[in-house]
């Protein structure tokens, strides 16, 4: 069946079967490759998209259910004037190594500092709860969600 | 070893300078294996035994081949004619070790859950996978396997053509007399058992390949999530007899390996196979629920350790005897791995004698091989949890016992007597800095209160001193290991003639940011700008020697010959310069990008112009040849040692055995370090894989093989919330063994924290008269102890 | 991953929902898709059709009803998590959503498909009983309303019919304490065991994990009404029970850790 989605404010088009997955919509049919899979269970969260601005797993959505939604991709965050603030955070704080969790884990501060602008580390960590890494321990992807945060928080001021 | 010899008056190295590889993995831009675009690739999928092991009695896929989009469905016996050889196994441990034939997929009979018995070859993944649901297998169950205590006796045979469940028996007792002598006069003795469980490594990014045929020029190109894109090529070469010089390996954007992608693997050789056999591309990408059943497990041992001492709790002799897990089959390193440890079982002691035993044991289940720290991981904790014991049963504190015991400064570098040469350590201001840092004093006077108060959430603290060795390997040595290939690296600097600098490394990073690091090693030896230098790797048609990155080698060796390359490009630019200044080259000194004449600051001759004369060859010296390009093979002439302390302070519920680690501090000493911000990245992974160890995760199996925790849901791979916030501090004691001075650290951080964590829980529980808890220390396990020591009448 | 091929159709209203439902044999509501679609993908549901109705709007809301608030079915984790009614009248609720799954699963999945999937180890319908919630099941021949108490019947089977869908879940305002002790290895994991209680002059105590289906602590809520200490009480909290055994627990260390979280539950709701 025909779905439209507006994918990092472009309008796509697509038919789908039933049972695909958000996820391979955004991978196969949209080319857009930055949204990782790591697990089958919805565990590790390198799926992480922004659906209506709230993150969600891609895995764990039908296409069809997305027909109609704005969809925010880890394609659709640095802009013309350069990398996005969570974005810069992350590499200024070491928040990555293989990268292959990152656009979640960016998807997923990017929904919550909407919700929380001025974390404290405890709240950092549970809202990263749903995003597994297995590089960094952690300690760096925390930093970089409270740079993140005091950057972004900076520069509505 | 002082500092690094640099060419720029601005040094580089030492910075925390941002990594050159992040933009394009913050912004999707990054390609991993999945993520590459091949016109009319076919999709592979594999159709995995469900039983540990048994005899395959028929295969029917006529219904399979009648799917939609199914191109073709193949047994094993159907591919039999592919293979030229079977999967390698590049360690042979002893002369008699048994390994038995092992193929990309089973024909007669299964050894594991999870080994593949047909493949399905379809035009996408949904046909290939749907049309799995229709082959139809009758298998005869036969015996298994499971316990290594049960496979040691040989009662079923996981491979009855073997006659013995028993793959080596390998030996290191330098001084049996010597050893049981000590243990005969010792004061004391301890004796314990440990179980090293196995874990699943769970990189982030599953497996996957692409294995891209070029029928016309009888050549092929495999991409590869793999750490080892050079090893690979080799052993693909033979596996399949494919010319190795028509065969290209890349490995792109690879998320995340600790060991795991360091291996030579089936569905790797079967892409292949299949692209040739269809003159199509093939591709294949692991769902975690399968790779959790056919990625290799790490860990996976029994071990005896006992410990003799004097009255003052010097230790006098170390005796060790493990059984170590090879699963059904072995993979590339799979005997191997308990030998990396087998010289380390004395830790940071000066321990006059030594012996060590290991049964490397065949069951049903998946086969093991090197895991993050590889061996090590499993001698440290063998070591320390023993000398903790050992100080419970004297009554000495664990700090003190470590003290009294450490190979002292001016020993260096230290002759083991397992073989070793220690190039260099200063183990006690490691651990006087980590005991400063934590508040020792101050968290036994807490954690006394607690106790005397009858708080039911008991603090404990734990402390692993640890020495490993990496920087793999002196060619030498792994021939006298009888490991099939050498442990050199290779590296070519090559000054364009536009002066922008191309280094080419026989290393492959997989997020350990090799090209910031080897970039600022090349800028810093050249004085030129960061930004001028660009670092290939991965490419065999690139960079066509390499023996790729694991065991913490990458920079101890290959950073040491990307140094050396750069060294012997700007010798070759001096004699160019000296001709055109017409002196001769000693008379020439180097910084920032210049030669100049010594004592003549104005006559100087630019790198940037000696490129370019290179290149146009018109004026050059004779003898020398055009273009500006050096390259090093570099073969270490010593393992390296790095060392340190970590204490972990964990938080104990008596009521419900939840256990929670509340703070951790370590003190590491890796040498020196190029970039320490990404040697804290390095060290605080580590650190949480081995916290995972010691409280969260096992592959768990039951009586008949089946792998319980397949998925992420079962498999615990900690999240933000379980771990602290980690205390880092570093000393330095530069290696003598290469240019850099650097020890290497990819595998420190989970080498050191399990017996740490275990440490802290068993000081926990001291007044309970808990004496271990086996990893992981679950709320169960942990309340089970608690349970029985009351039981216990205590 | 994913799941095996399946007809789709997307309900317009609540009784467009129902004679799908009712026209169609193994179809399935799919509302957020957190319950359902990770056993599609693993291939242990296998549904003919999913009757998709996430786009009835109406069907997500959150409203103060006097002495009750009503829950539409779709309302997700995060707005229950999120809301000051709930949080001001009965504001067990929002904590317990707050501990479901991570952020991401509470964006999408929903109370009416937590609690209609009757899991036993989920944490909504152990607190839907501890707050002697009403359901309101919509069906062909119309509407009924059910005790939380009566609906959950077996291992992820209620009292619904095929042909049913869950509308509206009600819950009483109450000022008195609560307490919902969740015991898990891991944030995002599901309760090992979790107890739920609510003190409004009666006390109630749920239980988490304990057995095949989200379960009321009778014998300790008896006991507590005898006069019995919370101490006792507690003791009792796994009488009768066969609670399950996994990776994480033996049967017997969840008896234990039912008892230790039910006597911390009470100590919290009562104290």
């Amino acid at each position: 069946m025909q779905i439209t989605t507006i994918v990092n404010g472009r309008s796509f088009t697509r038919d789908v079967e039933p049972r695909t997955l958000l996820v391979h919509y955004i991978r196969d049919l949209l080319g857009l490759t930055g949204t990782n899979v790591g697990c089958d269970t919805s565990s590790c969260g390198a799926c992480t998209i922004l659906m209506n601005g709230e993150s969600v797993k891609s895995c764990t959505v039908l296409a069809v259910q997305a027909d109609g939604k704005e969809l925010t991709t880890i394609e659709g965050m640095a802009s013309d004037s350069g990398l996005h603030p969570i974005q810069k955070a992350f590499q200024e704080n070491h928040g990555l190594q293989c990268g292959y969790c990152t656009p979640g884990m960016i998807m997923a501060t990017a929904s919550f500092l909407k919700e929380n602008p001025k974390p404290t580390e405890a709240e950092v960590r549970e809202a990263l709860e749903g995003n597994l890494c297995r590089c960094t321990g952690y300690h760096n992807i925390v930093k970089s969600v409270l740079a993140a945060a005091e950057a972004m928080e900076g520069a509505v001021k | 070893m002082t500092a690094l010899q640099t060419g720029s008056s601005q040094r580089v190295t030492g910075k925390r300078l941002l990594r050159r590889e992040d933009p394009e993995l913050l912004t999707g831009e990054a390609r991993f294996v999945d993520d590459l675009y091949q016109q009319d690739a076919l999709y592979m999928a594999l159709l995995r035994s469900p039983l540990a092991h048994a005899k395959i009695i028929s295969i029917d896929v006529s219904e399979a081949r009648k799917m939609p989009g199914v191109h073709e469905v193949l047994s094993g016996r159907d591919l039999r004619e592919e293979f030229s050889a079977p999967m390698p196994c590049a360690w042979p441990v002893t002369e008699d070790m048994k390994n038995p034939p092992h193929y990309p997929i089973a024909s007669d009979v299964v050894h594991y859950v999870g080994d593949a018995v047909a493949v399905v070859i379809a035009s996408d993944k949904v046909a290939a996978v749907d049309a799995l649901a229709a082959i139809d297998v009758k298998y005869e169950a036969l015996p298994v396997v499971t316990e290594l205590e049960e496979a040691l006796l040989d009662r079923n045979l996981v491979h009855p053509s073997l006659g013995t469940n028993s793959c080596f028996v390998w030996k290191l007792e330098p001084d049996r007399a010597g050893v049981d002598q000590a243990f005969a006069s010792a004061a004391h003795v301890v004796t314990n058992r440990y179980v090293q469980q196995r874990l699943i490594p769970s990189a982030l990014e599953p497996r996957g390949v692409l294995a891209v045929p070029h029928p016309y020029g009888a050549e092929y190109t495999l991409f590869s999530s793999t750490q080892i894109p050079h090893i690979l090529k080799l052993m693909l070469s033979t596996t399949l007899g494919i010319s190795e010089a028509k065969l290209r390996v890349v490995a792109p954007s690879v998320g995340g390996g600790f060991g795991s992608k360091l291996n030579v693997y089936a569905e790797e050789v079967l892409a292949l196979a299949l692209a040739r056999k269809l003159s199509k591309p093939v591709r294949w990408t692991e769902e975690r629920s399968e790779g959790a059943l056919t990625t290799i497990h790490g860990r996976g041992q029994v071990q005896e350790v006992e410990l003799a001492a004097d009255s003052n709790g010097r230790i006098t002799a170390v005796r060790v005897n493990i059984l170590a897990d090879m699963g059904a089959y072995l993979q590339l390193l799979t005997p191997g791995v308990p030998l990396l440890g087998a010289f380390l079982y004395h830790g940071q002691y000066d321990v006059p004698a030594y012996s060590f035993t290991c049964t490397g044991l065949f069951t049903n289940k998946t086969p093991t091989d090197a895991y993050r720290g590889a061996g090590r991981p499993e001698a440290t904790f063998a070591i320390e949890r023993s000398i903790d014991s050992l100080a419970r049963k004297i009554g000495i504190d664990p700090a003190e016992i470590r003290r009294r015991n450490f190979i002292p400064v001016d020993k260096f570098p230290y002759s083991s007597v397992p073989g070793l040469i220690f190039d260099s350590g200063n183990y006690e201001p490691a651990l006087q800095a980590a005991l400063e840092k934590v508040g020792y004093a101050q968290l036994r006077m807490e954690q006394e209160k607690r106790r005397t108060q009858g708080s039911r959430k008991h603090l404990g603290i734990g402390i692993s001193s640890y020495v490993e060795m990496c920087g793999l390997a002196p060619s030498k040595v792994l021939g006298s290991l009888r490991y099939s290939a050498g442990g050199w690296e290779s590296a070519t600097v090559r000054i364009l003639p536009t002066s922008k600098v191309q280094v080419t490394t026989g290393t492959a990073p997989h997020g350990q940011g090799h090209e910031t690091s080897w970039s600022m090693i090349v800028a810093d030896r050249l004085g030129v700008s960061l930004e001028d230098v660009e670092v290939l790797h991965s490419d065999t048609a690139v960079a066509p020697f390499g023996m790729d990155t694991y065991g913490s080698r990458s920079v101890a060796v290959g950073g040491s010959a990307v140094y050396l390359a750069t060294e012997k490009v700007l010798d070759k630019a001096r004699l160019i310069a000296a001709h055109k200044l017409e002196v001769s080259p000693e008379d020439l000194e180097y910084s920032d990008g210049m030669f100049k004449v010594k004592g003549s600051a104005e006559k100087s001759f630019a790198l940037s112009s000696v490129a370019l004369e290179a290149f146009t060859a018109h004026d050059l010296p004779d003898g020398i040849e055009p273009n500006l390009e050096a390259s090093v093979t570099w073969d270490p002439p010593n393992f390296t040692f790095p060392f340190g302390t970590h204490i972990a302070v964990v938080e104990v519920d008596e009521e419900t055995g939840d256990t929670r680690l509340v703070r951790y501090v370590s003190v590491d000493d890796v040498g020196n370090q190029i970039n320490p911000m990404i040697v804290e990245g390095q060290l605080e992974g580590g650190i949480a894989q081995g916290v995972a160890q010691a409280l969260y995760e096992e592959a768990a199996y039951d009586e008949q093989g089946n792998l319980l925790d397949t998925t992420f849901i079962e498999y615990m791979l900690p999240s933000a919330v379980e771990l602290p916030s980690f205390e880092l501090a570093s000393t330095v004691t530069p290696s003598p063994t290469n240019p850099l001075g650097v020890k290497g650290v990819g595998e420190a951080g989970c080498i050191a924290s399990p017996p740490a964590v275990i440490n802290a829980i068993v000081d926990a529980l001291s007044p309970f008269g808990i004496e271990h808890i086996d990893m992981p220390a679950s709320p169960q396990k942990v309340w089970s102890a608690i349970e029985s020591s009351r039981g216990d009448g205590k | 991953m994913f799941p095996a091929s399946f007809d789709y159709a997307k309900a317009n209203s609540v009784a467009d929902a129902v004679s799908i439902l009712t026209s169609v044999d193994d179809a399935k509501l799919l509302a957020g898709g957190h319950s359902l679609l990770p056993l599609m993908k693993l291939r242990l549901a296998t549904p003919s059709m999913l009757v998709d109705i996430g786009s009835l709007s109406e069907l997500s809301y959150i409203e103060d009803k006097g002495d009750y608030v009503a829950i539409g079915a779709l309302t997700r984790h995060h707005d229950i998590q999120n809301s000051r009614l709930l949080k001001s009248e009965v504001p067990i609720l929002p904590y317990v959503a707050s501990q479901v799954g991570d952020p991401q699963v509470r964006h999408r999945g929903t109370i009416g498909g937590s609690i209609s999937h009757g899991d036993g180890a989920s944490d909504l319908p152990a607190a839907a009983l501890a707050l002697d919630a009403r359901l309101v099941l919509v069906g062909p021949t119309g509407e009924r309303v059910i005790p939380a108490t009566e609906f959950f019947v077996g291992f992820l089977e209620t009292v619904m019919s095929p042909d049913e869908l869950l509308t509206e879940v009600r819950v009483s305002k109450f000022s008195g304490g609560w307490s919902f002790q969740k015991f898990n290895r891991r944030a995002q994991d599901w309760a090992i065991v979790g107890v739920a209680a609510v003190n409004d002059g009666n006390t109630r105590v749920s239980l988490v994990n304990m057995g095949p289906t989200p379960l009321r602590a009778s014998a300790v809520e008896e006991a507590l009404m005898g006069g019995a200490s919370i101490e006792a009480a507690s003791k009792k909290a796994s009488e009768g029970l066969d609670p399950p055994e996994d990776l994480n627990a033996s049967s017997r260390y969840r008896r234990h850790l039912a008892e230790v979280l039910t006597r911390r539950a009470l100590t919290e709701a009562l104290g």
